[in-house]
C-alpha cells in the first residue's frame, strides 16, 4: 500500500436496514477502510469485532429488527485515527445499567459481553442516548506508527 | 462460510468438529442446536474441536457458556480442543478461559474424560 493512500482521508456513510445482513455489510466496509488505513491484522480483527458488536446492538437491541427503522452507519479515516459512528432509532438504554460481565456472578450469563468487548478493542467508545429516541455509538481507533 | 459442524464418536466421547464463523444468527444457532441435541440424547462426554473456527463474536461466546452450563447441569462434561489464538484471546479477556477445560491435543483430550 502506498503512503499516499494511507494518509488520504476517506468517509463512507450508509443508511442500513435493521437486519443481520447489515451487520455483515458494515463489518465489510469497516475492514476495507481500516486495511487502507494501514492497521495490522491484530487491530483489524479488533476493529471489525467492535463494529460487529455495535451493529448487533443497534439492529437487535435498538431497532429490534424493525423493518421501518434504519441504522445510520459512518466511518471516517483521517491522518491519525479511524472513527466509526452507529446510530439506531431504538428507545435507548442506560449504559451504566449493563452488568459487568467479568463479575463472578455474571460469568456464566450467555449475553452481555458486547459492550465490554467494544471497549476492550477500541481506544475510545462513547455511547450517547439521543432525544427523542435512539442511541449513538462513536468508536475511535488511533493509528500508531509501527 | 458461516459455520459447519460435524459430529463423530471416539470411544464414548462425542467430538464435534466446528469450522467457520460462530456469530449471531446461523452460526450461533447451529452450535446451540447441536449441543441441545447431544444433551437430549444423553451424551455425557462432549469435546468441541474449535481448531477451524476463524471467528467468534459475543453471541458465539454466549453459546459456548450456555452449552457448558447445560451439559454440566445434565451431569456431563464439555471440553474444548484446539483454540486458535483469536478464540483463546477472547476467552482470556472475558475471564472464561479457566472456566473451560482446554486441550491442544485430541488424544490427551479424549483421555482426560476417563
Amino acid at each position: 500500500m502506498s503512503n499516499q493512500s494511507r494518509h488520504e482521508a476517506e468517509t463512507v456513510e450508509r443508511s442500513l436496514d435493521s437486519n443481520l445482513d447489515s451487520v455483515d455489510y458494515a463489518e465489510e466496509i469497516t475492514m476495507g477502510v481500516a486495511k487502507r488505513a494501514g492497521f495490522d491484522e491484530d487491530d483489524l480483527t479488533k476493529i471489525g469485532m467492535a463494529v460487529r458488536e455495535s451493529m448487533v446492538n443497534a439492529v437487535v437491541h435498538g431497532n429490534r429488527y424493525n423493518a421501518n427503522k434504519k441504522v445510520r452507519f459512518s466511518i471516517h479515516k483521517d491522518t491519525d485515527r479511524l472513527t466509526v459512528r452507529i446510530i439506531d432509532e431504538g428507545e435507548g438504554f442506560d449504559v451504566e445499567s449493563v452488568p459487568d460481565p467479568l463479575a463472578p456472578e455474571n460469568l456464566f450469563r450467555n449475553s452481555g459481553r458486547g459492550i465490554f468487548l467494544i471497549r476492550s478493542f477500541m481506544d475510545d467508545c462513547r455511547i450517547r442516548r439521543l432525544e427523542p429516541g435512539g442511541t449513538e455509538v462513536t468508536l475511535v481507533k488511533r493509528m500508531v506508527s509501527k | 462460510m458461516s459455520v459447519k459442524l460435524n459430529s463423530r464418536q471416539v470411544g464414548d466421547v462425542s467430538v464435534v468438529d466446528v469450522a467457520g464463523r460462530i456469530t449471531l444468527g446461523e452460526g450461533s444457532t447451529a452450535l446451540r442446536d447441536a449441543l441441545r441435541d447431544m444433551v437430549a440424547k444423553n451424551h455425557k462426554k462432549i469435546l468441541l474441536n474449535l481448531g477451524d473456527v476463524s471467528y467468534i463474536d459475543s453471541s458465539g461466546i454466549g453459546e459456548l457458556v450456555s452449552g457448558f452450563t447445560s451439559v454440566t447441569n445434565s451431569g456431563g462434561q464439555l471440553k474444548l480442543l484446539g483454540l486458535t489464538k483469536r478464540v483463546k484471546d477472547l476467552l482470556q479477556i472475558t475471564k472464561l478461559y479457566t472456566v473451560f477445560d482446554v486441550h491442544e491435543d485430541e488424544s490427551s483430550a479424549i483421555r482426560s474424560f476417563a
